[in-house]
């Protein structure tokens, strides 16, 4: 099958995706379990990459501003900025890509492969709403809020650097990131969040909604999930910056 | 009744059912037999709407499921139960979960009343004490026995079964068949059974319809099987020894 196939069969999904529920109070049942399996869980993975990250971030950007003319809060400055506008809401949003959208394509794939979406049609209940809104809606409420979390997570790894090591001072560091403020910033950010995580939902779900075969298909559909994820998110990402910042 | 009239359906260029017209009896267990790739699993999924058919017409009851919309079949959808050959129980709920399912979805019930519905189908498939339990810790056999209690959750007025007995020792199968024969008499429900079980079709068959090639080769109950000499059925049926022995013990 060809990208237009592919292309069409995806928006004919969603069509289905977004007809009306056959019962709200499942369905909402549905959206907390999701928001609990795909988003809480996936608290733990942020937070560690965001304090590594913004060490990392942090230390680089002082290496870089070795200079006695150029102050240390810069550090936070930059740090912040690297942070908010590209760390938080595109790498996390690739790291989720890769944990929840491959649990989406296998949990869906694997229900198609023994049958149980076709259980679920047999009864009259529409399986894409089903199975896949609620997984939409979970991300599209949970991921901003990880990115939140990433985004506060990734500035204190920055000044846990200052405050226990000798590169930078801690006060500096935190005058810096409190500097010149923008709040579009956090908008912008948050914009690309809700995108992508339309993006990781969606495209996960119909590389598994698809799945033709066996276990190996499920495997393959799980893969493809995260890779085209990936890929989406990356284009995704700098067409949004050049409309939102430019 | 189910009744079928001319079923045409193709993948690609291959024509899978190639004119199929048949009835399926209410209150009786309908048996669909075949070889391997004949084209049984296509046709009971035309029925229920998995695969849309190229053309001709399924009536439920005389109502015309080929020619309804997604919407349209609903109503029809929430009188049909559905055993699949791999039993089909959702891995993440807990085997009441999965029998409350239905309920769920399509009734008010509330959750005592769903339990006590939940018990009931559970009892009646004779299973007690698993409600807690995942599909992942039961053994085949009770799988099956899970997917026939969520199956008549709904109180069917059609109960569609694809290969219940695959996997299962001839014990176990004799005690499914039963099952599904007891439950179509006291429910008065139209049952079709996809099988390639013989002893199932010695058992229960009270309307045996054999698919050759995409098309109805033979159709009568199981009494008639050992006495006719169609040559599809003394191919496919009287092709074991045992099976010449007892047509010939019966005659």
């Amino acid at each position: 099958m060809n990208l237009l196939t592919h292309t069409g069969r995806y928006f004919l999904m969603l069509g289905k995706v977004f007809r009306k529920p056959e019962k709200f109070s499942v369905y909402r049942d549905m959206f907390f379990r999701e928001v609990d399996l795909l988003g809480i869980s996936s608290f733990g993975i942020v937070v560690f990459v965001s304090v590594f990250v913004g060490a990392a971030v942090a230390v680089q950007a002082a290496f870089n501003i070795d200079d006695p003319l150029i102050p240390d809060f810069y550090i936070g400055l930059a740090t912040r900025a690297s942070i908010i506008l590209e760390f938080a809401p595109t790498m996390i949003s690739l790291i989720l890509a890769g944990k929840i959208g491959s649990n989406i394509a296998s949990n869906i794939g694997t229900m198609r492969v023994t049958e149980q979406i076709d259980a679920i049609e047999v009864m009259g209940i529409n399986s894409a709403s089903y199975l896949i809104l609620p997984k939409i809606l979970a991300l599209l409420f949970i991921n901003p809020l990880l990115i939140i979390f990433s985004m506060l997570f990734g500035i204190f790894g920055g000044w846990l650097v200052g405050e226990f090591t000798p590169i930078y001072s801690a006060v500096d560091y935190l005058s810096g990131v409190t500097m010149e403020f923008e709040d579009f910033h956090i908008i912008y950010a948050l914009i690309k969040t809700y995108f992508f995580a339309f993006v990781i939902a969606s495209v996960s779900a119909y590389q598994g909604y698809y799945t033709k075969g066996g276990a190996i298909e499920v495997g393959k559909s799980s893969t493809r999930a995260v890779v085209y994820s990936i890929i989406v998110i990356i284009v995704l990402n700098y067409i949004l910056t050049q409309l939102l910042l430019s | 009744m189910i009744r079928v009239e001319d079923i045409h359906k193709s993948f690609g260029d291959n024509h899978v059912l190639k004119g199929i017209t048949t009835s399926f009896e209410q209150g009786k267990t309908n048996l669909i037999i075949g070889q391997s790739g004949s084209g049984k699993t296509v046709f009971m999924k035309s029925l229920l709407g998995l695969h849309e058919v190229d053309s001709g017409q399924i009536f439920f009851d005389d109502r015309d499921f080929s020619k309804m919309s997604f919407d349209e079949r609903k109503d029809i959808r929430k009188e049909i139960g559905m055993v699949f050959q791999g039993s089909a129980l959702f891995d993440s709920l807990t085997i009441e979960e999965n029998v409350i399912f239905p309920l769920s979805m399509f009734t008010n019930d509330t959750i005592e009343q769903k339990r006590e519905r939940a018990n009931f189908c559970l009892q009646r498939v004779n299973l007690e004490n698993v409600n807690e339990r995942y599909p992942a810790e039961l053994s085949g056999g009770m799988q099956k026995r899970v997917a026939i209690a969520r199956a008549i959750a709904m109180n069917p007025k059609y109960l569609f079964l694809d290969e219940p007995n695959s996997g299962l020792d001839p014990k176990t199968a004799i005690v499914i068949d039963n099952l599904v024969q007891e439950l179509t008499k006291e429910y008065q429900m139209t049952t079709i059974v996809n099988t390639h079980d013989m002893n199932s079709v010695m058992e229960i068959g009270e309307n045996i319809i054999l698919i050759k090639e995409g098309l109805k080769a033979w159709q009568g109950s199981n009494d008639e099987l050992l006495s006719t000499n169609n040559p599809d059925i003394t191919d496919f049926i009287f092709s074991s020894k045992l099976f010449q022995r007892i047509r010939k013990a019966s005659n």
